[in-house]
């Protein structure tokens, strides 16, 4: 078992919640409220790392990271080292090919809320922010619980993009589905049935929290 | 004192001018899809108009300078659906209507609330473990809260049954008679109108048809679209003498010269449309001297149709082509006076019951 390939998943999971959660709540909110007309392009781009095969994800965000680009060539300025093959990196990635999974389940909650809902706040005296933080967030909360368990489940088991975009660099870049791969090369079926199941269970036992909760959430708010 | 409103706007159609006095309790009334609610939700600040003009007691709310937002105007707002907040309790819906008291005025003005209301005892519940009228009660106590100058209410009682809606309606008037707010209710039923507002505001195709007290209104159509929105069913046409604005004018209708109070001057022979209402329209007793009677018309019953302790009774009037004149009464006055398909019988209508109606629909 490489505990410290689990480690760096699980820091890495937590990372792009960190950075991605507060963005993709404010992004999915506009989304459900915007009128404007550009919008399924939008969504379009933001639902590319659904549909796009890793490897291209990870082959572009290399070449955003690699030092001939402006965003590597910053960065190895302030930090001394590359962003490519580096956690930070893996990071960026992370945040990118998970923009789908955070964004959508959060979008679909907030445009569930009825128009109706919205104009009673307003009539109560509420302001934006007053509304986002009484009416919205709570309402909205079984999307953005979702949300943040697919988040989390896939960034655990994703493979390509972090191979592409951080290759197999123990203690730094290695998680632990780069650490399967390798200890299945390597005929140590053991290590990569234990850490298979290991996350399969992590993945099974989040998404069932997950869907308990938000089930008994959306329970207790139903409108009879 | 009164609250003006000229709104005007493309989609939804309005074109729309009114004024609904202060303190008192106006009903918009139309059939659906005529811009009731839009012209309430126009009110309320939540419909942005391409040009509208809208002041309470000679404050502005919204004109061509003045875009006053929702949380800013001293409205409440009962939506047709209630909207109270699903993951909240009773008391913490009508919480959130008073964010700007300090907690313990704030839980003490709702207790208030939901006591005007008549839902004490709920405040723990949530909106899923409410009835249909115990939903509009905590939505009005939440509408109550910030005590708004001009309370709207969209539709209040048409998802409660019939009892509970009759006990609303009692209710209303008491919570009306405390609180003494101007109130505009949007219905688009006539019973309801007529049992809760003391004006009435008829709106077609986003634009105002009539205005007036209620009782005026229901009984005295401006123009046939008008009638057709009351259900008034007898709408005819006769050959008019002229006649100045508020005199008499002799109608002849058929073989029957009737007489009418004219409300605007008619030109001598032109075609007049009059409408009256079936309770209007006068069973005359075959033994009764009728010399006093105005406007007898002598007719053969079509059909009787018992409504419960009512009858409706059409008549077609001797010599008066394709006209069928609806009558009702009294289901124990259609045995006694064996009032039945092909039997020949006259009414009277009187004069100032006899509505002579515009020409034109759509001017105020």
């Amino acid at each position: 078992m490489d505990w410290a390939a689990i480690r760096l998943s699980i820091e890495l999971a937590l990372a792009t919640l960190a950075v991605l959660l507060p963005t993709a709540l404010l992004v999915a909110r506009w989304l459900a409220q915007t009128r404007l007309r550009g919008k399924p392009w939008i969504e379009g781009l933001l639902a590319l790392p659904l549909v796009l095969p890793p490897t291209v994800i990870g082959y572009y965000l290399l070449v955003a990271m690699g030092g001939d680009s402006p965003l590597g060539r910053g960065f190895e300025a302030l930090s001394g080292h590359t962003l490519a093959f580096s956690f930070t990196g893996l990071v960026v990635a992370s945040v990118v090919f998970n923009i789908p999974f955070a964004v959508q389940p959060m979008q679909r909650a907030f445009e569930a809320i009825p128009q109706e809902i919205h104009e009673a706040a307003r009539c109560c005296g509420l302001g934006a922010r007053q509304a986002l933080w009484r009416v919205e967030l709570p309402l909205a909360w079984p999307g953005i619980l979702s949300a943040t368990v697919m988040t989390f489940a896939h960034t655990l088991g994703e493979f390509g993009v972090v191979l592409m975009v951080g290759g197999n660099i123990a203690g730094e870049t290695r998680t632990v589905a780069i650490s399967i791969y390798d200890r299945a090369q390597a005929f140590d079926h053991a290590a990569a049935g234990a850490m298979s199941l290991l996350l399969l269970a992590i993945s099974l036992v989040t998404i069932a929290i997950s869907y308990g909760l938000a089930e008994r959430l959306m329970r207790r708010r139903r409108v009879a | 004192m009164s609250l003006t409103l000229a709104l005007h706007h493309d989609g939804p159609p309005l074109d729309f001018v009114a004024e609904a006095p202060s303190g008192r309790i106006t009903a918009l009334v139309g059939p659906s899809g005529s811009g009731k609610t839009s012209i309430l939700r126009a009110v309320a600040g939540l419909l942005r108009l391409k040009r509208s003009r809208i002041a309470f007691d000679g404050e502005s709310w919204d004109d061509e300078r003045t875009h006053r937002q929702t949380r800013e105007r001293p409205i409440g707002l009962v939506p047709q659906g209630y909207a109270l907040f699903p993951h909240m309790t009773v008391q913490g819906n009508v919480e959130t209507a008073l964010l700007h008291l300090a907690a313990p005025a704030r839980r003490q003005r709702a207790r208030e609330c939901i006591a005007l209301a008549h839902v004490a005892g709920l405040e723990q519940r949530r909106p899923n473990e409410l009835s249909g009228g115990q939903k509009q009660r905590v939505a009005l106590a939440r509408a109550i809260a910030r005590d708004p100058k001009v309370l709207l209410l969209d539709e209040p009682f048409s998802a409660v049954d019939r009892s509970t809606r009759k006990r609303l309606h009692v209710e209303l008037h008491r919570l009306h008679a405390q609180l003494g707010n101007t109130i505009l209710l949007v219905t688009h039923d006539l019973d309801e109108a007529a049992q809760l507002a003391s004006q009435l505001l008829l709106v077609r195709h986003g634009r105002l048809l009539q205005a007036g007290p209620t009782a005026q209104v229901l009984t005295r159509p401006r123009c046939e679209e008008a009638a057709r929105l009351l259900d008034i069913p007898n709408v005819f046409e006769a050959r008019a003498q002229a006649a100045r604005a508020g005199e008499a004018v002799q109608l002849q209708w058929g073989p029957h010269p009737l007489s009418a109070i004219a409300r605007e001057p008619v030109a001598a022979g032109s075609l007049l449309r009059w409408a009256v209402l079936p309770t209007n329209v006068l069973l005359v007793r075959a033994d009764k001297p009728r010399q006093h009677l105005e406007n007898l018309v002598a007719a053969t019953v079509d059909e009787v149709v018992e409504l419960g302790a009512e009858a409706l009774v059409w008549l077609r009037p001797d010599g008066v082509a394709h006209a069928r004149l609806q009558m009702r009464l009294p289901a124990r006055a259609v045995h006694r006076h064996a009032v039945r398909a092909g039997a020949q019988l006259t009414v009277s209508m009187r004069a100032g019951d006899l509505v002579p109606l515009e020409r034109r629909g759509d001017r105020a």
